[in-house]
This record gives structure tokens, C-alpha cells and sequence, in this order.
């Protein structure tokens, strides 16, 4: 017991603030010009169709789909070799808000503490990768509860259904019904490419597809997994979103 | 590795072969998977493997029967002979229609309550998008008699864990029976797999698991590379097996501070998080993604674990050793955790040679497992290897492995770094030719050997894609070793065998 107690009164707090920078090889957002000539290859070697090449040279990312393994970046790589501007920065891919559509940013994150919000997790056909973020949240350095953030054991307790992973057809329906069981108001999170895009692996006989095909989801975090910082963002998001609602 | 030595049988003659083969169940069941080979001009027919793991040559042999076109699609049950076999056999007739005759639990294992009857998903005249919607039944097993009562437990769980059903059959506190009902995140991975080349497969195969990303990666190139015939270079065998033990240390220190979870242990709790925090950090400074995912690559790895890096493996690793040896500490100390984890979850070293148990489950119970010494892969054969063996078989022989292993792979990463070090050549990987042929891969993942089975068609793509991983060689055993037990040692029994759903789902 004492030693414990030394142990205890020995470290540091270990909390950190929240931040939204990976390491130097982190495989964040994706920036940077992408030759005219390399666009088809990058669309064509990306796995789940996130990288879509424009008419004008440009290109677009669907971040609720991105797996971020790199596959456009190594593609533009090959084709264009210095011309190629295209990389992963290391940034997280800010969740995205349905309401307005809009990305949310880590400023906005910082307006909205001192809200409260009651969770329940779904894993609907996880690779659980999402699941260990998730339960990484609650670890003393992102310390989930000092942001009034708290996980629910049933979906009857929770304003906000979590929802892991691509829907599978034996999940469809506990899905559906923890959803009809929440009380309303109530939020659907999306959380990582599978709920949120749906396409990391393809279709299947045993998958349905995206969370947002069985229930209709509020906010979608892109990233595979999301890191435990951008589920917060999505998370006190959330909580602003169901004051609104309130 | 040798390739897999492959003995024709007919149908009827499974049972009898595969108790010779079993050397009397000393040598253990790997996997048992079916192949739809109707296609193939010198098949013609579907096919079920049964592969043992010998365990005097440290050879892989499989027995193989075809099942030719009219001959009804039926054998009798190997279950009475290698109970290991009920899950695979169970599995293969909800692939392939495949009856095993006189099983002792013939229900559904994978497709559950809304498939059809008669849909087999992986027979290739199905399509890998076809909605099949059917009422099929699935009952669960429960016990009756005076008293007793029935818990029902998930899918969905109170806590942040993977979706399984559990029923206790329940006499006042204690659990007289467990019957688990899996497979809800089964998502059709070896199908969607078909037809795709090894390279396009890969971002799929690193998603079959978050935990065991690099075992799966691994036995998969394996299995790969062994159709190629290809060595791929030393300094990527290094990277490999150095990736490998650190995906094991990140996995056992987020199981120790797991476990204390089962019994709400707090300072334990959050001094195991916090230190899990600190290798999963580590992870995504080596390979970019904190599930080390996009580094192994068919034909070597992607990326070099440069000085600086194996500069800070080193610093982070010294820094968790610290955190570790205190962690164990606080386990021994108190009294009150020694006894809840003491004598509960009990699996007796015959169980667990009967189930063909391996990894962490089977160490814990006497019956020592380990492919990193059963087969020589990575630069294993270059590190000092002490396996980890318990006998009690309970959830404190569990946490003991767990520690014992966590400071051998300290010491297998300081070799590593070093032969890193001393490394001139600077090859990451080699280009794969594109065969026909089929390999298998083997890796000892956090929770145990991890079996790929590969066979590729005349274009190099995925033809058939087997995997078994340890969670699923494991899991029966779960409903073993609860029984008895009161059933608030449920959680913590199941903590201290910490298996994926997504690893056996797939």
C-alpha cells in the first residue's frame, strides 16, 4: 500500500492539453499540389475512392472515407516524382459537423468547454482500433472527464450513440434499436472511416455500409482510427450541438 | 519456413488421418478451412484442409480432401477426435455447405438470425455484394434445472469493448454455463480479399485487427512471399520482428492495465493507460499511424527505423520498464487483488492441449506455445528467447506471463536495435513476382500464433485467404475456465485473456 501511495505522490500530472499535431511521420491531412498528370493515378490507387481528381487539375479528399495509408501520396510520388507537391501533413483531419457543414476547428473546441454530455458507445463491425481510442480518452493524459464527457453503460442514459466501425448485418439491428432506445434530444457520432465512409473494406454480403445508413448521423471523425485527440473535438462539438437542441 | 506438406484423403477417411496426424493430440490442430476449387481443372471440386503443426520437424502438415462434383458435400466430424476442431467444422458449413456429420453442436457460428438457410458465402458462384436476407435459427444454450436462472449479456456491452453475446446459465452467484455467441463483426473480409492482388489486399489485412495489425501483416507477406519464392531483405526482417515485439509490448501493457479494469483497481488502471499512451506515441513516431499500420509491406517494409528513432525506442522503452516494474509491484502489494486474480479462470494444462490452445492462454496453463521458437522466422533464431511458463492456469498466471514476457521483449528490442545498428545493408525491400501457388504465414502475435493461409491464381491474385487467428484458437476456452467462478469474475476473467472479436469475426 505504501508503495502505491509513493508511486501516486511521485508523478507529475500526466493531462495534457489537447492537440491536434502528430509526430513527424504522423499521416494526417493530405495537402499540397498534385501534377495534372499524376491526379488519375492518386484516384486510381487510393483503396476506398477518397481521392477524387477534378476537371480543373485539382483534387478533393473525402475525409469521412480516407484511411490515410498513404497509396495517393506514393502514387503522385511515382508518377511526377519532384514535381509532386502531395504529402500527409501532420495534422488531424478536424471532425466534420452536419448541421452547417462545416469543419470545426481546434479554436472553436476551446470555446466549448463547461458542457456536459453522456455517451454510449456502439461498436457496429470495428476493427477495434476506434474501440482502443476510445478507451485511451478516458487514460490520465487525455482525461476525458474534465470536459463533463462521461461514457454511459446503456443507450436509454446517453444524449450521444458512438458508433465504431462499418455496420455489419449481424450488428444491423442492435444499432437500430440502441438508437430507438435513447431519449431524445439525442446526437449520432460517426466515429472513423468505417462509420463515417463506410468503404475501407468494400462491399460485402455481411456489410450494410456506413453508420449514416442505418440511423441518421449529426457528426462524422475522419481518420483510421481517429486519434483520441480528434474524437474530443468531435465530442465537445457534441455537447455544443445538443444545447442547441435543447 | 518450410511450405506446408499436403497429404490427399478422402472425405471418409478424415477422422482416422487426422488422429495420425495428431500424433495423439500432441501435435496441435493449426486451422481447418474450406476452398472452392471447382474451377480449377486439376480439382474440381471443393476442398477442406486440415493443418497440424508438427511439433518434432516444426513443420506445417496439412490433410487435404476433395470433394468432387455429385459427391455429397458431407464428413463425419473430427470433433470427437481434436475438440479443437468444433469451430472450424461449425464454420466451414456456414461457408461452404460442407456438413460435418455427428457434430455435437451443429448450430450456425458466423452468419447469424437474418441470413437464409442454405447461403454460403463463400462458394464462388456468390457474389461478394449479394444481399441474402432470410430468417435462419440460432439458439442459444442454456441450462435448466431447479433455480437456476439465465443472464443475458451484449452485443452491446456496458463498457468500450467489442460486441459478443454471452448467456450465463446461473446457479444463485456462481456460473454453471456460458454460452457466447460471436461473429457480430463478421464482415466478410477472406471474400472481399478475392481477387485482389497481395499489394491491393494489404490495406484490408492491416484492418482485420487494430491490436494485432502487425501479426496479421506479417503472417500474410509471409504467406505471400513464400508463393514468390522471394527472401526479402535482411535489414526488413530486423524492422519486422522489431515491429512485432513492440506491438507485443504495447498490447501486454495495455492488457496489465486492463485487467485491474475487472475489479476497479484505479492506480493501477491509470498508471498501465498512461504508460500504454506513452508506445502507442512511440508506435505512431515509427510507422506514422499509432497501430503501426503501413510499414510491412509484401516484399519487406516501407519505411526505415532510422537513429533517431531507435534512439527514442530505446529512451521510451526505459521509460515504461520504470513504469512496469512499479505496476507489478502494486499488483503484489495488495492483498485484495492478489485475491480476486488468484484461482479464478482456471484452464487446465489438458484443456488447453485439447482446444489447441496458444499465445499468452496457453503459457499461462503449463502447455508451452510459441511460434517465434516453433518456427524460424524474422531473426528470432538470432534473440534471446526465454519462453514464459506458468501452471496454475489462472487469471494471475495470465498477468504473470504477461510481465515475464513484456521484459523478455525488452531485451529482444535491445538486441534488435543493435543488430539495427550494426546493419550496412540498406535494402528496405525486394519487388515480388507474380505466381500461382498457395503458402502460409505464421507470426506469434500479442495474444498467440496468428495462421495465414494464401493461394493465388495464375494472375497473382487472392484466390482463397484463410485466417486464424490466436483470439480464435483461444475463445472456447474462455467458457471453460468460468465455469464455477462467481459471476462478477466474469469481466476480469475475461480481461485476463484479452481476445479480439475482430481478429476471429473477420
Amino acid at each position: 500500500m505504501l508503495k502505491m501511495f509513493e508511486r501516486l505522490f511521485s508523478d507529475k500530472i500526466a493531462t495534457e492539453p489537447v492537440t491536434f499535431t502528430g509526430s513527424e511521420r504522423y499521416r494526417g491531412r493530405i495537402e499540397g499540389k498534385c501534377p495534372a498528370e499524376a491526379l488519375s493515378d492518386c484516384a486510381k490507387a487510393c483503396p476506398v475512392q477518397a481521392f477524387q481528381a477534378k476537371g480543373d487539375g485539382e483534387y478533393t479528399i473525402d475525409y469521412r472515407r480516407c484511411i490515410f495509408c498513404g497509396r495517393c501520396v506514393e502514387a503522385a510520388m511515382k508518377t511526377a516524382a519532384e514535381e509532386a507537391g502531395l504529402h500527409h501533413s501532420s495534422e488531424d483531419v478536424m471532425p466534420v459537423l452536419m448541421e452547417n457543414a462545416r469543419q470545426i476547428t481546434s479554436e472553436i473546441i476551446k470555446e466549448k468547454l463547461g458542457r456536459s454530455l453522456h455517451v454510449r458507445h456502439l461498436d457496429a463491425g470495428s476493427c477495434n482500433a476506434c474501440d482502443f481510442e476510445m478507451g485511451a480518452m478516458s487514460n490520465p493524459v487525455y482525461d476525458l472527464h474534465r470536459f463533463g464527457v462521461h461514457f454511459d453503460a446503456s443507450p436509454r442514459h446517453a444524449d450521444l450513440l458512438m458508433v465504431t466501425g462499418v455496420v455489419t448485418r449481424n450488428l444491423e439491428e442492435a444499432l437500430r434499436k440502441s438508437y430507438e432506445a435513447m431519449p431524445e434530444p439525442k446526437l449520432v457520432l460517426a466515429c472513423g472511416a468505417c462509420a463515417a465512409g463506410g468503404n475501407t473494406y468494400g462491399e460485402s454480403y455481411a456489410v450494410v455500409g456506413a453508420a449514416d445508413k442505418v440511423v441518421p448521423v449529426d457528426l462524422y471523425v475522419p481518420g483510421c482510427p481517429p486519434r483520441p485527440s480528434a474524437m474530443i473535438a468531435a465530442l465537445l462539438a457534441a455537447a455544443d450541438m445538443l444545447s442547441e437542441r435543447l | 519456413m518450410e511450405p506446408m506438406k499436403i497429404e490427399l484423403v478422402k472425405p471418409s477417411e478424415l477422422p482416422e488421418a487426422a488422429k495420425r496426424l495428431s500424433a495423439e493430440g500432441t501435435h496441435p490442430l493449426t486451422a481447418m478451412f474450406g476452398r472452392d476449387e471447382r474451377r480449377d481443372e486439376n480439382v474440381k471440386g471443393l476442398s477442406i484442409y486440415c493443418v497440424f503443426e508438427n511439433t518434432g520437424t516444426h513443420e506445417m502438415e496439412a490433410l487435404k480432401a476433395v470433394f468432387k462434383e455429385g459427391v455429397p458435400y458431407r464428413f463425419p466430424t473430427l470433433t470427437y477426435v481434436l475438440p479443437a476442431a468444433a469451430w472450424y467444422e461449425r464454420e466451414i458449413q456456414d461457408m461452404f455447405g460442407i456438413v460435418p456429420e455427428g457434430h455435437p453442436d451443429p448450430r450456425p457460428l458466423v452468419l447469424h438470425e437474418s441470413f437464409p438457410e442454405g447461403f454460403h458465402p463463400l462458394l464462388k458462384d456468390v457474389a461478394k455484394n449479394t444481399e441474402a436476407r432470410g430468417e435462419r435459427r440460432y439458439d442459444i444454450h442454456v441450462a435448466h434445472g431447479e433455480g437456476l436462472f439465465e443472464v443475458p449479456v451484449g452485443p452491446i456491452h456496458a463498457g468500450i469493448i467489442e460486441p459478443g453475446h454471452f448467456r450465463f446459465s446461473q446457479a444463485g452467484e456462481a456460473m454453471l454455463q456460458l454460452d457466447a455467441k460471436l461473429f457480430y463483426t463478421h464482415r466478410g473480409l477472406e471474400k472481399i480479399m478475392e481477387g485482389k492482388t497481395p499489394f491491393e489486399a494489404l490495406p484490408i489485412v492491416e484492418r482485420i485487427c487494430g491490436a494485432c495489425s502487425i501479426a496479421n501483416t506479417w503472417s500474410f507477406c509471409q504467406a505471400v512471399e513464400q508463393i514468390a519464392k522471394t527472401k526479402i531483405p535482411r535489414r526488413a526482417e530486423i524492422i519486422r520482428t522489431l515491429l512485432s515485439e513492440l506491438e507485443r509490448v504495447t498490447n501486454h501493457v495495455g492488457d496489465l492495465g486492463n485487467i485491474p479494469g475487472g475489479v476497479g483497481f484505479n492506480p493501477a488502471i491509470s498508471l498501465g493507460g498512461r504508460t500504454k499512451e506513452m508506445l502507442m506515441r512511440l508506435q505512431e513516431a515509427v510507422a506514422g499511424n499509432r497501430f503501426l499500420r503501413g510499414i510491412i509491406v509484401p516484399g519487406g517494409v516501407s519505411m526505415d527505423i532510422t537513429p533517431e528513432l531507435r534512439a527514442k525506442i530505446r529512451e521510451v522503452l526505459a521509460a515504461a520498464k520504470k513504469n512496469i516494474e512499479d505496476l507489478s509491484e502494486m499488483f503484489a502489494d495488495q492483498s485484495n487483488f492478489r485475491n480476486r486474480v488468484r484461482t479464478t479462470g482456471i484452464v487446465r494444462k489438458s484443456t488447453a492441449a485439447d482446444l489447441a490452445m496458444v499465445g499468452v492462454g496457453a503459457r499461462a496453463s503449463g502447455f508451452l506455445h510459441d511460434s517465434r521458437r516453433d518456427f524460424s522466422y524474422g531473426v528470432y533464431p538470432e534473440l534471446p528467447f526465454e519462453p514464459a511458463l506458468e501452471k496454475d492456469g489462472d487469471v494471475a498466471a495470465r498477468i504473470k506471463i504477461r510481465i515475464k514476457e513484456f521484459h523478455v521483449s525488452l531485451r529482444m528490442i535491445e538486441k534488435l536495435l543493435t543488430l539495427l545498428d550494426e546493419e550496412q545493408e540498406m535494402t528496405l525491400s525486394v519487388e515480388l513476382p507474380s505466381v500461382k501457388g498457395e503458402g502460409f504465414g505464421i507470426s506469434e502475435s500479442a495474444r498467440g500464433s496468428n495462421f495465414h493461409y494464401v493461394a493465388l491464381d495464375g494472375e497473382g491474385r487472392i484466390d482463397r485467404i484463410f485466417v486464424r487467428s490466436a483470439s480464435y484458437a483461444n475463445w472456447p476456452a474462455l467458457p471453460i475456465a468460468v465455469q464455477g467462478d462467481i459471476i462478477p469474475d466474469f469481466p476480469l476473467i475475461n480481461k485476463s485473456f484479452e481476445l479480439c472479436y475482430a481478429c476471429i469475426d473477420r
